[in-house]
């Protein structure tokens, strides 16, 4: 933890301090299609994820006997860079695609749906560091309100390190000043850790500390996540409750 | 399957491997340089029965214009049908485009390649550095056999002579600069135990893994989570001293 002087001495090119993540928006439901839907944004990148099924599986021989297949796509729209995307999946993206789709899994009750699928689908619509982070904040609302059983839901951040302070959530251009990028997912009830990525050149006490720092940064999350499930489904529990009189 | 799950499970929970391994102890490594005569750089490296080659070639190119006086870094992984009977042929997979690009990001974030040295003429021309795994036999652990053989494989590339047009790859002049020697030691999660170098059986059960790449100082300069389930900050914590004290047995092989 950096000391509340540190912190002070060192504000951010946003003005945030060291520990502070940028300003959340999450909503439930935002999508009319499918089953479960969630818009997540952290400053200025946004993520929109989409949840079907669990639904049947084809062709069959994907089917897995004893659980449901998680599927997911991550991907970024052509205008959500300044650069434009070129639209298909790329290396980059099929790598987050298959750490996402493992930063979901373990808080999915997959086990409860054999031989179906669930597929979660995850666009950038604007990015500006940190999304595959948001993906999974997305996705993990997404399938909550799809109504899918699952153990906790996931919350993902980033830390990096810049001039030796441990710097959460990385925005703009401290992508290319930190010395690390280590995209942290968990799960909050047992703080188990299902997505965990760095790139840098750091020593193996960095590496527990800002795992640390994640966690008590994803907690955040966690409750905006919460509330917008609740802002969601609240009034219609409520509205049936009334009408069963 | 279910049966060899629960003998895997059942094992690890005593401290035991199908292969009366220890739980910490790799399979035998071999690592041979120089197999192929017309690549700058080559290697094969064998744990147990598992094996990769690595070719790394060179050519000129131009540089990317955010770095424009460095060399570039380029790692593909072909996951030939040659090698397993679950490989396809055609375009690389997920499990392919991932072993690549953790292959790819313990080379670049140890700057074990000195990139600056490759630059032939800022903005315009620098040599391209190709490193391209392939999979010969998949006994499991494809990430540690292919990040050892393509640190080898640089470790021994020579640098082909350019004269300002054509690269003339009969000639050399000097060697590729390389200054350490970054090593990526998976660890998977078996029951409540961790082992390293998991074989394709224990790779099938496994609940996740880790892989930690570190550098000759002991520093971690890439980390990959997998596998469907989660690992504990005590688990990451095991599996980072676990990868430090492998890497460097691992690096004197090197």
């Amino acid at each position: 933890m950096p000391t509340k002087e540190g912190s002070m001495m060192m504000t951010r090119a946003d003005g945030r301090k060291n520990e502070d993540i940028r300003p959340i928006t999450v909503r439930a439901g935002v999508l009319h299609r499918a089953n479960g839907s969630a818009l997540f944004s952290l400053g200025r990148t946004t993520a929109i994820a989409a949840v079907y099924g669990p639904r049947p599986l084809h062709p069959k021989h994907l089917q897995i006997p004893n659980k449901a297949l998680l599927q997911t796509v991550y991907s970024m729209t052509p205008f959500s860079t300044t650069e434009r995307v070129r639209p298909g999946p790329s290396r980059r993206s099929q790598e987050i695609t298959k750490v996402v789709r493992e930063a979901l899994e373990p808080a999915v009750y997959v086990e409860e749906f054999p031989k179906a699928t669930i597929d979660v689908y995850m666009d950038i619509l604007q990015a500006d560091a940190g999304t595959r982070t948001a993906a999974i904040n997305a996705a993990s609302v997404a399938l909550a309100d799809a109504g899918i059983p699952m153990r906790d839901l996931v919350c993902a951040v980033a830390v990096g390190k810049i001039d030796g302070q441990y710097t959460v959530d990385l925005a703009g251009k401290e992508e290319e000043l930190t010395e690390c990028d280590l995209p942290v997912a968990i799960m909050p009830r047992t703080g188990k850790v299902t997505l965990l990525q760095m790139d840098g050149d750091i020593t193996t006490e960095d590496v527990v500390k800002i795992i640390k720092l994640a966690r008590q940064a994803c907690g955040k999350i966690y409750e905006m996540q919460k509330q917008a499930l609740r802002d969601r489904w609240l009034p219609e529990a409520k509205a049936m409750e009334e009408a069963k009189g | 399957m279910i049966l060899q799950d629960n003998f895997i499970h059942n094992l690890a929970a005593k401290g035991l491997r199908m292969d009366k391994r220890k739980l910490d102890e790799f399979r035998p490594i071999v690592v041979e340089t120089g197999v192929i005569a017309k690549a700058e750089g080559s290697a094969r490296v064998k744990i147990g029965n598992t094996e990769v080659i690595v070719g790394v070639k060179l050519d000129v190119g131009t540089p990317f214009p955010d770095k424009p006086s460095e060399g570039v870094l380029i790692t593909n992984a072909e996951f030939s049908p040659i090698a397993s009977p679950l490989f396809e042929k055609g375009p690389p997979r997920e499990e392919a485009i991932e072993l690549a690009r953790v292959v790819d990001r313990g080379i670049r974030e140890s700057k074990a390649i000195e990139t600056a040295k490759l630059c032939i003429a800022e903005k315009e021309k620098v040599w391209m550095v190709f490193v391209d795994i392939h999979i010969l036999n998949h006994f499991g652990n494809l990430i540690d056999a292919s990040a050892m053989a393509a640190i080898a494989a640089l470790l021994t590339a020579k640098m082909p002579e350019y004269d300002g047009e054509k690269v003339n790859y009969e000639k050399h002049s000097g060697k590729l600069p390389v200054k350490c020697k970054p090593v990526a030691v998976t660890m998977a999660k078996i029951g409540e135990r961790i082992v390293v170098d998991a074989s394709l059986e224990e790779e099938q059960v496994m609940a996740a893994r880790l892989t930690a790449t570190t550098k000759d100082d002991g520093n971690v300069c890439a980390l990959q989570k997998g596998g469907t389930s989660s690992l504990t900050l005590e688990d990451i914590e095991s599996m980072l001293a676990l990868s430090k004290e492998k890497g460097k047995e691992i690096r004197k092989l090197l």
